[in-house]
């Protein structure tokens, strides 16, 4: 059952994919997004194989940060306004297991489906076959850290919802996870080691794991006590 | 059956913009009794909400539930109080079913559910999405959750707020059941009423000087 109030991980999880899933236009927005400009691109710069090739690990991933923004800014916003992260921070529980579930499940309404669709995208700009698995396995990892990131930036410019300044407070912070997430691809397209930006990626995951949620846990109460 | 204490406010003092927003407030609550918040608008009755269900700090003052201090039963305390505010925490695009299945403890039985629904009259909306719901029956999907809860202290802000005559007389009920069976609550209308017997106390703006 997922009729907790107090519950945790599985309880949100479960809730906010089923609200996802009753609003389907908010689910396909990002996913739309990320389609429509990787289409666009290989228009605008010349269709020539090899260049598209030397572009895609930076676009994919451009493409992969800006559609996590522009859907991460909703994930409290809409909790406050009907009142449903009132009750979320009355719950006795550790907020930290709600919050991840929250986040989880924004991860597999939108990391996860942009993560599926990239080798689409890869075949449009001819990625070398050997990038494929990179490339997956990176955006795998690196869209659950942009998430987590997101979140606190949501969680800190409530009650307002996100917009430029979400995007100033999370921009710098999702450097580091585009740099080695397209590293990640760029080094198995040149032939070298990608296990060594990937593992980066993951380190950043864990990380991030571990250190979210307490900032959103206290960004939630500061947001109810403004 | 001997009234126990379960609340106790001492000198609870709110600061917003410099100045009091009001006069410091001292009360006891004991099992069994309901305290009704009165106040002008804008008199601080929602912040007082806030501060007892520690989603705000008072700028001075203490309470206490069942003799201790928040930080010493945060996890008692908060399993054992309902509050419902003027935002219902109803999802739009969930059912009412669903929404109250959400909101209810984790072991409530579906006869439970079913019955909650009947008595706010919503038996027939349950696969409804609340979008597709007035005002009104909105905050009657939440107020159902007084049917279902199990906790003993209930804070209701404004619970008669966009409700019919029928839904008041539902929502005067479950409170009376409640103080009957040893609960205690507090809570906030403009309405006077009719069957329950509580205690008033007026929210007064702060008058003094700093």
């Amino acid at each position: 059952m997922y009729n907790y109030l107090s519950g945790g991980f599985s309880a949100y999880l479960y809730r906010d994919l089923l609200l996802g899933i009753r609003n389907k236009t908010d689910l396909v927005k990002p996913l739309i997004f990320f389609l429509l400009i990787s289409a666009l691109v290989p228009l605008a710069i010349a269709p020539e194989a090899e260049r598209l090739a030397q572009l895609a690990p930076g676009i994919i991933w451009i493409l992969a940060v800006l559609a996590t923004l522009l859907s991460v800014e909703r994930l409290f916003s809409d909790d406050l306004q009907d009142g449903s992260l009132e009750q979320m921070l009355l719950s006795p529980n550790m907020l930290i297991l709600p919050i991840l579930g929250k986040i989880a499940a924004h991860w597999l309404m939108i990391g996860l489906p942009l993560t599926l669709l990239s080798p689409l995208i890869g075949i449009w700009f001819s990625l070398p076959v050997v990038a494929v698995i990179p490339m997956i396995l990176s955006l795998a990892l690196g869209t659950a850290v942009l998430s987590l990131i997101g979140a606190v930036g949501a969680a800190l410019t409530l009650p307002r919802q996100g917009g430029v300044l979400l995007a100033l407070l999370v921009m710098p912070l999702y450097m580091p996870v585009l740099i080695f997430g397209s590293a990640t691809i760029q080094s198995a397209v040149d032939g070298l080691d990608w296990t060594a930006p990937l593992a980066i990626l993951a380190a950043f995951l864990a990380i991030a794991i571990a250190l979210c949620p307490l900032a959103i846990n206290a960004g939630l109460r500061l947001a109810k006590n403004g | 059956m001997a009234a126990t204490n379960i609340l106790k406010i001492d000198n609870l003092a709110f600061e917003r913009n410099d100045t009091l927003l009001f006069e410091p407030v001292s009360l006891q609550l004991n099992s069994g009794e309901a305290l009704h918040i009165e106040g002008a608008n804008g008199a601080g009755k929602t912040t007082f909400f806030q501060i007892l269900i520690n989603l705000l700090e008072p700028s001075a003052g203490s309470v206490y539930f069942r003799g201790q201090t928040f930080s010493e039963c945060r996890y008692d305390y908060l399993s054992d109080i309902l509050f419902i505010g003027h935002q219902s925490g109803v999802k739009a695009t969930l059912s009412v079913e669903e929404n109250l299945r959400w909101m209810s403890p984790d072991n409530t039985s579906a006869e439970k559910i079913a019955l909650a629904l009947q008595s706010v009259g919503l038996e027939h909306y349950a696969n409804i999405p609340c979008y597709r719901l007035s005002a009104g029956q909105h905050r009657r999907v939440a107020l159902a959750r007084l049917v279902t809860t199990t906790a003993s202290l209930w804070y209701l802000d404004e619970p008669f707020a966009a409700l019919d005559k029928q839904g008041v007389a539902f929502i005067e009920g479950c409170m009376q059941q409640h103080l009957n069976s040893g609960g205690a609550m507090v809570f906030s209308s403009h309405q006077d009423l009719v069957k329950i017997e509580a205690r008033s106390y007026r929210l007064q703006s702060y008058r003094g000087v700093m």
